[in-house]
């Protein structure tokens, strides 16, 4: 759009003509404002002092430096220094972490305020070129590739095209197939199992219990008499086996899990709670929950049903469990519905009974898979 | 040896040697032979003397990508001292370090070397500290980079491509960061990955597939810290370095776009040179972002691992949080209800859980990446962009960037909310039901305040600049009116605010074609327009020069602010100020 005064001459034939008053339709970049001079570019003192700053901060830089190497030498890791606001830090830490802060600051600083003050600070005009090559070089470049194609006769022999076709396109395979059937093994119906379900097998699979296996303390690794747990007690549980039980009289229970110790824990762990009976809400759940417990003590999977968290808080006078994670809650005297939160399903309930000596055990394994939903847990 | 007299001294020249002129220092002629060695053997002199002249243009905004950078470089230095002590393994063992409270206490080994790097090996504390506050710094300023590339528009053509990078970057950069924090295997770190394997558990139909595949049978194993290592030293950090490399090359390329101004144009670029003002102010400015995360790493503690104990599926770990960037995934988890897990045919379909830890993400991501496309269809504007846009002359993108933010923000807080119920003293029920319903309806508040924001602004801008500044001078009248004198605006100040383009929303072509025959394109040209006149609704147009002209001749019955037809100009003069 012009920006210059319209300074044509209008012939009487023309017809009407609309003016634009003499005024351009859009203002015109005025250019470049004149340079402003530093302090420094005018006063040679005042660049005798944008010298010396910056050889101060320089200065400083290799204070940093050397503060660190004496830090280095002078104290152990285990040292401790009271810093007001901060508290008692390792002094190690703290004079490395400021020693080499100021070395470093100290170059940094002292680069840019002698960019800032003494290097050239008057603009400089590059001009830009369109990203796009030019036409001729397009049509070259396009030239090339057919020549290239054409001279290969790759074009003329289409046996070579789709042989190279299906050979790169399926050269990745091996790769692909070699990673996604070595990275793990298939889950099958491990997901769905724990070692309330017998002693595992070491490959993912249990061997059924001879006897049900009995309800210990975590970590201590006792048997719990039903009689010991008082109402509004909690214990957290895990099935005999898994930990050392240095008391036990069988072998395997003295020693525990050699391997895989965390994997079973991960989906064995269970909450034990006493409620007082009449506490449970007389609803379908509830009274499910009280015929798979003993005399108001239940015993749910400690794995949330979200993604998995332990959930650990419980909620005594309210009887309930809070995930951590993501907060889904969980009700106890209503079978572990879900009240709030992301989860969907109730914490899977392990049924109990007291065996002849009077301690609890588990009377059948978990009914359901444990821990976070999958597809195929039905 | 040979003594004719066709023997040339060691020195001498043979046929063909040029005569090279004399230095001016003993130094600049030792570096000059050094540096002519490599120059007769690679001749880069023509390539890195077109490096050192070019220019880059100023402004405090350019600096936010230039931290993500130096973060990085960062990252990797104290990465690689790290990985001279760390044990990736999940391998069984006794600690016996000088931590008191864990002497004794069973770990994998993996913990046990993280604690070795925090007591024992000196410097290690300070090492490990530093590379994970420049994690954080990394991903703070790449994420204030990208703000200012969406909201000044530097993402317009040609540099589509190169925000589809800078996506990629930051996607993968919230990977990394999760792969390195979840690798010292204390129990904040393990309750993530135990959260992450139920991610993986949630994937339709190959869920426990997949999850047993990563992590080579149930959770934990043994394998997923030995393959994280590798992820997170190896390969996540050759795709950031090669992707950062194209990103960076690309800018070279393209050269910097600049904000508008006096004397900047579309095909210029106004600066300074590499040399010597950009190696000083660059390459300090490494240096002040390394230095500044060594002191705040000398003084503030992050991460403290020795507190979590070892990893065990078990214990509470109430307030478990991840790193601040991670906080909006979670917070979409928090906020999912569980009504959306669904179960037919003895077959679970959890999407309370993939939503937001499958889908977010790289849905969130997509839409980012496709952006560029979509606003240059809705706006018809195919041309190439160097100068950046004011954020207020764009209300619409502005408006979609703030509500977007206030949609992050809500996740993130949502990612907070037992914290929040905590320190707030409320339900924390309340709390998220409030979010759910403010991951909706926020960010369209956001949108249509800061739409209006931008346009009062745009408004302010025209009034100042058809008025001038008030000058605070009262003037009275031969007749007693009072009047304040306003000083008109001078070039330089006045191109700030006019100098950028008015804008036309697309105009929608006959849907027929010659024949009278529906085009098949119709009904997509119908909500193309549609779109481009609600993303240029209410659009104020840059004052023109006859406006101004109006203004001064007739300042006082004629108060043109808004711009565009002349029924607005009507309207504006029987509402101006004076």
């Amino acid at each position: 759009m012009s920006t210059e005064h319209s300074t044509d001459t209008v012939r009487l034939d023309e017809g009407h003509h609309v003016g634009d008053g003499g005024i351009p339709a859009q203002f015109a970049n005025p250019g470049l404002p004149p340079h402003v001079h530093r302090m420094a570019d005018e006063s040679e003192a005042a660049a005798k002092r944008a010298e010396r700053q910056v050889a101060g901060l320089f200065t400083l830089s290799i204070l940093g430096t050397v503060l660190f190497l004496i830090a280095y030498f002078a104290f152990d890791t285990a040292h401790r220094t009271w810093v007001p606001g901060i508290g008692t830090v390792s002094t190690s830490n703290l004079l490395l972490g400021v020693g080499m802060g100021l070395g470093l600051l100290g170059i940094g600083l002292g680069a840019v305020h002698w960019a800032k003050t003494l290097m050239p600070d008057e603009e400089v005009v590059e001009e830009r070129h369109a990203m796009r090559s030019s036409d001729a070089a397009r049509g070259e470049f396009v030239e090339i590739m057919r020549g290239g194609g054409e001279k290969s006769q790759l074009f003329r022999r289409p046996l070579i095209k789709a042989t190279l076709g299906g050979a790169l396109g399926l050269f990745s395979l091996p790769l692909l197939v070699q990673l996604v059937g070595s990275l793990g093994p298939l889950p099958k119906n491990h997901l769905s199992l724990t070692m309330w379900n017998g002693t595992p097998d070491g490959e993912g699979g249990y061997t059924a219990y001879t006897a049900r296996p009995r309800l210990v303390t975590d970590p201590e690794s006792l048997p719990i008499k039903a009689s010991d747990v008082t109402i509004g007690s909690v214990y957290h549980v895990l099935p005999e086996g898994l930990l050392p039980s240095p008391e036990a009289e069988d072998e395997h229970l003295r020693e525990g899990l050699h391997h895989g110790f965390l994997e079973e824990k991960g989906k064995a762990a269970v909450l034990l709670m006493r409620l007082d009976p009449k506490d449970f809400q007389d609803t379908p759940g509830g009274k499910k929950a009280q015929e798979w417990g003993y005399q108001g003590i239940v015993a749910y999977s400690k794995i949330c049903t979200h993604v998995g968290c332990p959930v650990g808080l419980y909620e005594r006078t309210t009887h309930h469990l809070l995930c951590p994670c993501h907060q889904s809650t969980f009700d106890v005297t209503d079978d572990c519905r879900v009240i709030f939160g992301p989860a969907k399903r109730p914490l899977p309930q392990l049924k109990i009974a007291v065996d002849d000596e009077g301690y609890l055990i588990a009377a059948e394994p978990f009914h359901e898979a444990v821990g976070p939903s999958f597809w195929e847990r039905g | 040896m040979s003594t004719t007299a066709n023997d040339r001294p060691a020195m001498g020249l043979r046929t063909g040697d040029a005569p090279v002129s004399a230095p001016p220092s003993a130094g600049a002629k030792k570096l000059g032979g050094a540096v002519g060695w490599v120059d007769d053997r690679l001749g880069p002199a023509k390539g890195v003397n077109y490096l050192m002249k070019k220019v880059f243009p100023d402004h405090w905004s350019f600096m936010l990508g230039e931290i993500a950078m130096y973060s990085m470089i960062i990252c990797l230095l104290t990465g690689v001292f790290l990985t001279f002590w760390f044990v990736p393994s999940a391998g069984h063992t006794v600690y016996d370090g000088s931590y008191v409270p864990l002497q004794g206490v069973g770990m994998s080994e993996a913990y046990a070397s993280a604690l070795n790097i925090s007591f024992d090996i000196k410097g290690g504390l300070l090492i490990r500290q530093m590379h994970h506050w420049a994690a954080l710094m990394f991903i703070v300023a790449l994420s204030a980079h990208m703000l200012r590339v969406f909201f000044t528009g530097a993402f317009r053509k040609p540099r589509e491509l190169n925000w589809i990078i800078g996506c990629l970057l930051s996607m993968l950069a919230l990977v990394e960061g999760f792969a390195g924090y979840s690798l010292p295997d204390d129990l904040l770190s393990g309750t993530g990955l135990r959260a992450a394997e139920g991610f993986m558990q949630s994937a339709p139909v190959i869920g426990s597939y997949l999850a047993y595949a990563v992590f080579d049978g149930p959770f934990p194993g043994e394998a997923i810290i030995p393959r994280l290592y590798s992820v997170h030293v190896l390969l996540l950090p050759a795709i950031l370095v090669g992707l950062f490399t194209a990103h960076i090359v690309m800018v070279a390329v393209q050269k910097h776009t600049q904000y508008p101004g006096p004397g900047r144009t579309n095909n210029n670029v106004v600066g300074f040179p590499v040399m010597p003002v950009y190696a000083a102010k660059a390459g300090g400015f490494f240096f002040i972002v390394f230095g500044f995360i060594a002191l705040i790493s000398a003084i503030v503690q992050i991460n403290a691992i020795w507190v979590y104990g070892p990893y065990d599926p078990s214990p509470v770990t109430a307030g478990s949080q991840p790193d601040w960037y991670m906080l909006w995934a979670d917070g979409a988890l928090r906020l999912l209800p569980g009504w959306l897990e669904f179960s037919a045919f003895g077959y679970t379909l959890s999407l309370n859980v993939a939503i937001g830890a499958l889908g977010l993400i790289p849905v969130v991501y997509g839409a980012m990446a496709a952006y560029p496309f979509l606003e240059a269809w809705v706006t018809g504007d195919k041309r190439e962009h160097h100068l950046l846009d004011r954020p207020r002359n764009q209300p619409t993108r502005t408006a979609i960037g703030v509500a977007a933010i206030a949609f992050y923000l809500v996740l993130a807080l949502a990612g907070s909310n037992d914290i929040l119920a905590i320190k707030l003293h409320m339900s924390i029920n309340d709390i998220t039901y409030f979010f759910r319903a403010a991951t909706f309806l926020l960010p369209i508040v956001a949108f249509w305040a800061t739409r209006r924001i931008c346009l009062s602004l745009q408004r302010a801008d025209r009034n100042l600049v058809l008025h001038g500044r008030e000058s605070g001078r009262i003037v009275q009248t031969a007749e007693g009116r009072f009047f304040e004198v306003h000083e008109p605006l001078d070039e330089y100040t006045r191109w700030k605010l006019v100098g950028f383009e008015g804008q036309e929303p697309l105009q929608l072509t006959a849907g027929t074609d010659a024949h009278g025959v529906a085009s098949p394109a119709a009904g997509k040209d119908k909500l193309r327009a549609r779109l481009s006149r609600l993303y240029f609704q209410d659009t104020v147009q840059p004052v023109t020069p006859a406006e101004l002209e109006a203004a001064h001749h007739d300042g006082h019955a004629h108060e043109a602010i808004e711009g565009g037809s002349a029924a607005e100009l009507e309207a504006g003069s029987s509402s101006g100020h004076h």
